[in-house]
């Protein structure tokens, strides 16, 4: 009874609109968070775990030396590696490939990479339009390594007094 | 062994029970107490250079090392005190200062001894900052692989190469820190056994060449095999990674190949992967091989085998499984043929009356136990390289092995090798028979010389002794009297008479009825049908070939060429397309070999051994025992509705109830046939041409044994009277085949004798592997 009467007082004096559009005027007037997407990017973790690459050494030999850690610590058995003795003799990939759809990011591959060569990247900003596209290869990684070198070169430099 | 002669010793506070004189790891070992080790093995003698089963002996000054240390009644020895643990990890620091830290790149990661003991027994953190030692790295061969820099210098592959496989051909050299494990001068490990190294290797130092870098072991599924070879039927782990075999390892078994497997069952699987599998059905029309599909090419090949119907002759490898045996039989018997044969290289089949199911005759394991053995024809070492193993042991232990062969042999120990002309092996054993005391016409008039009195000295005073014959002899054309003469001399001396065979399962075939004189459980046939020689003896209309390239798996491969060069209903079921097949064949049907089907093979000794598929076929190819299912039943032949090949097996074990094998000869036949020549063929099967998967192992094929085959070999006598010189090139004439290959002198040959290999393409195209042959120089 006593409710079904503060109800209808409520009502009437449209209460709840008036709280709401308070609401609405503390923010108006409030600092701006939005950003800009695409013009406007959030800011980045050093730590952030986006797309994988292979690094390359600064004398431009692949890193990767087919160990296979990557591939058996992977808890989503996305990694799928081949290797064979290359013509110099020394141990590497033939296939490193990623199933994109597979992975859960965590990092683990990062972690247990013995000479730094597969990572995450920082970038965030890839979408697929076709199936096949899901798996990303050695060629592609190597690419995606070369072209953010500089920026993976000084996150884990950076990061490395935590490791 | 009583128990008052057993000792008692405290391990860890636990009482354990030794025989005297035993070595306390082999002790700890049995009650399941683990001490780290590196060097010490058991098949191995003990060195004790590695140090690292140091233990604490009460009473002893220092650690004693638990691999060299006898016990004795009383001992009390702790494994885990404070001084033994530290020891231990004394010794491994010391081991690992010029241990490189290369594991992401070393095979044996994952599976090393000597990660497992620093994970166990080792510091977390290493010491030393000073530079570590670099070896370079040897080439051994195409079979070996070397990363010597990871050597901890145990020496357990020199002790392998001196004790087990007979030839040093490790060793270390230098000392201390310039110790260097490697080959003494600069070549390659050629022994039959070599691949064992890389399982006794307890780090990363020798590991295969073939598997280099392909897996991790952590990636690998196990499963059982059967080495598929030789008749010892090795027992083998098979390594599986995503449906392909990645490597062959032994699967221990002290009845069988003990720890060891030859290098032919381990590095054969890469056959699997040749690039000659045959991996759809194909067709030859108007000379051209058609690829078709599956049921199209049943239905064809029912109809060509239906076509030929009685007339139907039958070829299957004497390494086929008991189930495709069985099968084959009962398919070629259903259309109403009795053309049916395994014996592909059997140059003699006289004695197919005598009720002998052939086989080794007595365990393979006591072999090793003989005190006297007398080996006709053969050459185990390479033929059936674990019996030559068994055979080495038993010289070892002092046992006096005698060889009458056509030709002397590379053997790894001391023996009395006999060598004769074909027919001067018959004489010589009919010596031995008369000076045993053996009756009969053709041994009443042998020759009985100082050699064969003294032989047959050692065979009558031998405590055990044994006859063995072996693949030259089987090839032999008088194979029947070398059988019935050798079959009595053991029956007079009481010694051990057996068959060293061709093949993975010859025991099985004559189980399983795969020959023309025998049904299903070795009984007589009461229609005998032809036997390998004869069908080849006349043009072949309709045949079945099964996992047999007859052209270089028959005895006589002008026959082959002569007799299938009309043939219209060939219909071969093989995992290889080879040159000399598709000369023979008009159609094939691909089969699943080795580790693509199920299956059992019989061993020499009669171990019924059965296995499962591991790896499905490679292309559209099929288990031969599916295949061959299929066609009884588009033949409409009665009992073809099998589910599985456990039902096949079962049938032939039903057969089999009751049956023992025997080499009893009985009658025998003692009627010498092979007249001699001028110039004699020894035909002898390399090792790495023995069946049509090893010619298709690209490794082996690259091996020094393999590569040292296509010679003609003569004496120095023999190469004056034709005016032969070394290395130069010959061509060899029999029938009206010929072939080309290089002059070697080898003063191990017969006299008027020539060695010319059979087995291979370069003399394919010659007659019978012993025969009348001439030479002719370019």
């Amino acid at each position: 009874m006593i409710n079904a009467v503060k109800n209808y007082i409520g009502s009437l004096f449209l209460f709840e609109l008036f709280k709401g559009l308070g609401v609405t005027g503390r923010y108006l007037f409030a600092r701006k968070f939005t950003v800009q997407y695409p013009e406007e990017k959030a800011p980045v973790s050093p730590r952030f775990r986006g797309l994988h690459a292979l690094r390359r050494y600064p004398n431009g030999e692949e890193r990767c030396i087919s160990c296979k850690l990557c591939e058996a610590v992977c808890p989503a058995l996305a990694i799928t590696i081949e290797a064979e003795p290359r013509a110099d003799g020394s141990r590497r990939t033939t296939k490193y490939e990623i199933d994109l759809f597979k992975c859960i990011y965590c990092g683990f591959c990062e972690e247990s990479c013995p000479v730094d060569s597969i990572v995450l990247s920082r970038v965030y900003e890839y979408c697929m339009e076709e199936n096949g596209e899901r798996l990303i290869g050695k060629e592609r990684l190597l690419e995606l390594g070369d072209k953010h070198e500089a920026q993976l070169a000084t996150d884990r430099a950076e990061q490395a007094k935590y490791r | 062994m009583t128990d008052e002669t057993l000792v008692t010793i405290e391990v860890d506070g636990r009482e354990l029970k030794a025989r005297p004189g035993a070595m306390l790891i082999e002790v700890t070992d049995a009650a399941g107490i683990n001490i780290p080790r590196f060097c010490y093995h058991k098949k191995l003698s003990v060195s004790a250079n590695c140090r690292m089963c140091l233990v604490e002996v009460e009473k002893a000054p220092k650690p004693m090392p638990a691999c060299a240390t006898p016990v004795a009644n009383g001992m009390k020895v702790k494994t885990r005190s404070p001084t033994a643990l530290a020891a231990q990890k004394g010794t491994l620091e010391f081991l690992l200062i010029n241990h490189p830290l290369d594991c992401p790149i070393c095979d044996q990661g994952g599976e090393c001894e000597l990660q497992d003991v620093a994970m166990g027994y080792g510091a977390g953190v290493s010491r030393y900052i000073e530079k570590k030692r670099v070896v370079s790295d040897p080439d051994i061969g195409p079979l070996v692989a070397t990363d010597m820099t990871r050597c901890i210098h145990c020496t357990r592959c020199v002790r392998f190469g001196a004790e087990i496989a007979g030839i040093r051909e490790m060793g270390a050299t230098g000392r201390g820190e310039h110790m260097k494990i490697g080959t003494y001068i600069q070549s390659s490990v050629d022994s039959e056994l070599s691949g064992n190294i890389i399982d006794l290797c307890p780090v990363g130092a020798l590991t295969s060449k073939p598997y280099r870098f392909q897996a991790r072991a952590w990636e690998l599924t196990q499963s059982d095999a059967v080495g598929p070879h030789d008749a010892v039927g090795s027992n083998l782990y098979l390594h599986v990674r995503r449906d392909k075999v990645m490597r062959v390892a032994p699967r221990g078994n002290e009845a069988v190949n003990e720890c060891w497997i030859s290098d032919r069952d381990r590095f054969s699987y890469e056959a699997l992967e040749s690039t000659a599998r045959l991996k759809r059905p194909l067709v030859k029309e108007n000379g051209k091989w058609r690829e078709l599909p599956w049921d199209e090419a049943l239905d064809l090949a029912a109809g060509m085998l239906k076509g030929a119907g009685a007339g139907l002759k039958t070829l299957i490898s004497p390494s086929a499984t008991l189930e495709e045996l069985y099968l084959a039989q009962k398919l070629t018997r259903g259309l109403g043929s009795s053309h049916i044969d395994h014996r592909l290289r059997q140059g003699d089949f006289r004695n197919d009356a005598s009720p002998a199911l052939r086989w080794l005759g007595m365990p393979i394991a006591e072999i090793e136990r003989l005190d006297v053995a007398v080996v006709v024809g053969g050459n185990p070492r390479k033929d059936q390289p674990l019996i030559g193993h068994r055979l080495r042991k038993a010289a070892m232990a002092g046992a006096s092995i005698t060889y009458i062969n056509p030709c002397k042999f590379d053997l790894n120990y001391g023996a009395d090798q006999q060598v004769e002309s074909p027919a001067g092996m018959v004489k010589r054993l009919a010596g031995l028979a008369k000076a045993i005391g053996v009756t009969g016409e053709l041994v009443a008039n042998a020759v009985v010389d100082d050699q064969c009195k003294a032989l047959a000295g050692q065979l009558k005073n031998a405590g055990k002794a044994a006859i063995f014959l072996g693949n030259i002899a089987n090839a032999h054309p008088d194979l029947a009297v070398l059988e019935t003469l050798a079959g009595r001399i053991a029956t007079a001396t009481n010694a051990f008479f057996g068959f060293l065979q061709e093949g993975a399962n010859a025991v099985g075939a004559q189980l399983a009825g795969a020959a023309p004189h025998r049904l299903p459980g070795g009984k007589a046939a009461e229609t005998q049908g032809k036997n390998a020689r004869r069908m080849l003896s006349d043009k072949i209309e309709g045949a079945l070939l099964i996992g047999a390239d007859p052209a270089l798996d028959c005895w006589d491969p002008s026959a082959v060429r002569q007799s299938f060069s009309n043939a219209k209903d060939v219909v071969a079921l093989t995992a290889f397309r080879t040159r000399s097949l598709e000369s023979c064949a008009n159609l094939m049907l691909p089969i699943g070999w080795f580790a693509e089907s199920s299956g059992t093979l019989v061993n020499g000794q009669g171990d019924w051994q059965t296995f499962a598929g591991a790896v499905s076929p490679i292309g559209e190819a099929r288990p031969a025992w599916k295949v061959l299912r299929v066609l009884g039943n588009l033949t409409d032949v009665e009992g073809f509705d099998y589910q599985n090949s456990a039902e096949v097996l079962n049938e032939v074990r039903a057969a089999c109830e009751g049956v023992s094998l025997d080499n009893a000869i009985g009658e025998g036949c003692l009627d010498v046939q092979f007249k001699e020549g001028p110039l004699t063929r020894i035909g002898y099967v390399p090792l790495y041409a023995a069946d049509v998967a090893v010619r298709h192992a690209p490794s082996l094929q690259r091996t020094a044994n393999a590569a040292d085959s296509a010679l003609l070999r003569v004496n120095g006598a023999t190469a004056r009277i034709y005016a032969l010189s070394s290395g130069a090139p010959i061509s060899v004439c029999q029938g009206n085949g010929e072939a080309q290959l290089m002059v070697c002198i080898d003063e191990g040959i017969a006299s008027d004798c020539a060695l010319v290999p059979a087995g291979l393409a370069a003399t394919g195209g010659l007659g019978p592997m012993f025969g009348e042959i001439t030479l002719e120089k370019d």
